[in-house]
């Protein structure tokens, strides 16, 4: 009886194992194939398409040039190295300008009216559904989005008309700049903390002081965020004499607070840990008990350490709400800390809602979950290799 | 029976129950606008007075995902704080589902700024100017020489789209605009920044911010924006709010629209600051 409980238990434990790490590959594989299809995708709406009037010797485009066209910069097609002709940029919208917003509004006679405007304007281009097009109309090919416009173009107009522009490189930036603030932030103290809590405090304030800082660790996100942005933000702004309080520093400060109670509480068992015997043997050798600690212990510790920084900062970098309420969300590219950034998660939350699933703008907010995951994973391997460096040095 | 053949059947009741979820005919699912939400979420309840029968709920999450959710089938009204785009109308009858647009309210928008901000009225040129980031000092303006701080909603925002659409004409707004994720954190941002500015719906404005008058006609008449002034159309910042379902619902959903036209309920609706729908 008790054997065949026991193959169940194995059984049981072996598929929910298995089902697990089956989960975690299934979750990875939808994402990659979810985010690299943005690089198949156009920079026009779903569906859309090109036109020129038919005259016109245009075959490709891509998007800068589209945009530059449609933001008034481009204004003659001798610049993408045509004749010279005026460019009459055409959308949905130009209707309304031109007072034919009941024409528009009657989809069985619009293709008609589309075609006898594409034919009669020879400088004409046009994005337009292609629904609204005829067979003959003159299309212009849209060159995909390259990865090399996703990682390296400045402006995320993820849900601009006609053209979107989908730069994440400010984005990336932005949470690269918050992360390393919470470093820098989070490191000190949390190791200040770490030590005081393992070797000065008396057992009594430890009993009360550590629970609470891991009780900081149960805290929601949001209510971080709404502290910080009710508190942090407007001291920041003061302190600094800023316009804005909502910067990438208030987002780092937030964010090591956030990161402290896994740093703290990893680190004093990294502490803990080191054998009394050592210290002892320090203390021996006529060390005094400052020496100890930053000679002996806390090389000693080291590995521990470093590993409960990458870990707290690994959950900081994923942090979207706090993030999302206190650094301004401005996607521009920041060059001191005082300025507002955007962040990765920041972004997925606040945009996936309203893009349409499988559209450009839902790949392109996969992508950025992809990169976001590349960073945790790489966080996470570099906790690995420093770990397991530190057991070899206890082995020697 | 011993303790876990209990909580085994326990949970199959319950999971029965779920499954049983009533007559689908008695069941209205709303969804869509944030913007509509405090009014469909109204009405809803003084129907239910009205008829305790009908089971109605009410989800927001923004008008592109309600109008989404009628294309799938999800959702039997979509709420709309903007009109169909072409491209959702030619979806939606390429799916063979006619449809239908009911005005079932109005709203204004205001622009706000903080309280001790001195400018008190601003052009729709100069307005245009600030969002799209060609004017970025207050100075520019005759105030303090102070840097604009824009704040805007998130561009899954309807009220977004078409403050981009009438004010912008379209453009994007500047690429260091800070955006918000939603309304109640966009008005503690402008009352704690002295230099910002943005814009909300009338209904969210309190004393903590203040309105700015805007002019549609280059500077000859400004206009409070008030609900008074959006009821006398001298407002120009005001926009309709839709319901959309479709024609084959029209049936069963036609004793609650009525309801929701009715001169009483569309009174009702200015008490949460917002505008009726019917000839204001």
């Amino acid at each position: 009886m008790k054997k065949k409980s026991d193959t169940l238990v194995s059984i049981l434990i072996r598929l929910s194992g298995f089902t697990s790490t089956f989960l975690v590959f299934a979750i990875v594989f939808f994402l990659f194939r979810e985010g690299i299809v943005l690089f198949n995708k156009k920079p026009v709406t779903e569906n859309y398409a090109v036109v020129v009037h038919s005259s016109n010797l245009l075959k490709k485009i891509n998007s800068e040039e589209l945009k530059g066209i449609y933001d008034g910069k481009i204004k003659n097609w001798k610049s993408l190295g045509l004749e010279n002709q005026e460019i009459i940029p055409f959308s949905l919208r130009s209707f309304e300008k031109t007072g034919n917003e009941e024409l528009a509004e009657n989809l069985s006679t619009l293709p008609f009216l589309i075609d006898s405007i594409v034919r009669s304007t020879p400088g004409i281009i046009a994005v337009l559904p292609k629904k609204l097009l005829s067979n003959n109309a003159h299309l212009v090919e849209v060159k995909t989005i390259s990865i090399g416009d996703f990682f390296l173009d400045k402006n995320w107009y993820p849900t601009s008309n006609p053209v979107q522009e989908y730069g994440a490189l400010p984005i990336i930036l932005g949470t690269l700049w918050v992360t390393f603030g919470a470093i820098l932030f989070a490191l000190p103290l949390g190791i200040s903390v770490a030590i005081y809590l393992s070797e000065i405090a008396r057992p009594s304030t430890r009993k009360i002081v550590k629970p609470l800082i891991e009780l900081l660790a149960g805290i929601p996100s949001v209510v971080y965020g709404f502290f910080g942005l009710v508190v942090l933000v407007p001291m920041v702004k003061k302190m600094f004499e800023l316009s804005v309080g909502e910067t990438a520093l208030t987002g780092s400060i937030l964010l090591g607070i956030i990161a402290l109670p896994t740093i703290i509480t990893i680190a004093e068992d990294a502490i803990n840990n080191v054998p009394g015997s050592i210290r002892e043997a320090s203390l021996a050798l006529g060390a005094t008990q400052w020496q100890t600690i930053l000679r002996v212990v806390i090389p000693y510790a080291s590995g521990g350490i470093t590993a409960g920084t990458v870990l707290g900062i690994g959950r900081a970098v994923g942090e979207t709400m706090a993030v999302l309420m206190v650094t301004g969300n401005a996607a521009v590219i920041p060059t001191t800390f005082l300025e507002p950034v955007r962040t990765l998660p920041a972004t997925i939350a606040a945009e996936l809602g309203e893009a349409p699933v499988g559209g450009a703008h839902y790949n392109a907010l996969f992508m950025i979950g992809v990169v976001l995951f590349v960073l945790t994973l790489g966080i996470n391997l570099s906790v690995d290799i420093i770990s397991r460096r530190s057991s070899l040095k206890l082995k020697r | 029976m011993n303790q876990g053949q209990i909580f085994l059947a326990a949970l199959l009741f319950l999971f029965i129950g779920c499954l049983s979820k009533g007559n689908p005919e008695s069941e209205i699912k709303i969804k869509g606008s944030d913007t509509l939400l405090p009014v469909s979420q109204q009405f809803s309840e003084l129907y239910l007075e009205k008829a305790p029968e009908i089971r109605i709920s009410v989800v927001g999450g923004g008008s592109g995902v309600g109008i989404e959710a009628l294309m799938q089938g999800t959702t039997n009204i979509a709420m709309s704080s903007r009109k169909l785009k072409i491209q959702e109308k030619i979806e939606l009858e390429d799916l063979h589902k006619p449809w239908v647009e009911l005005t079932v309210a109005n709203d204004a928008l205001a622009v706000i700024v903080h309280p001790e901000n001195p400018i008190k009225k601003l052009t729709k040129e100069q307005l245009k100017s600030i969002f799209t980031g060609k004017i970025v000092n207050w100075k520019d303006l005759g105030g303090k020489d102070q840097k604009i701080v824009v704040y805007s909603r998130e561009s899954s925002s309807g009220t977004f789209e078409f403050f981009k659409e009438l004010i912008l004409d379209g453009q994007d707004f500047a690429s260091n605009t800070l955006m918000m994720s939603a309304t109640g954190l966009l008005m503690q941002a402008i009352s704690q920044t002295e230099s910002s500015i943005a814009y909300v719906g009338l209904a969210y404005v309190n004393k903590s911010v203040s309105k700015v008058a805007v002019s549609f006609d280059s500077g000859e008449t400004f206009v409070m924006p008030e609900l008074a002034t959006a009821l006398n159309k001298t407002y120009p910042i005001t926009r309709p709010l839709y319901f959309y379902y479709l024609k084959q619902d029209s049936a069963r959903l036609s004793d609650f629209l009525t309801f929701i036209k009715s001169p009483e309920q569309q009174n009702e609706i200015l008490k949460i600051g917002y505008l009726p729908a019917v000839s204001y």
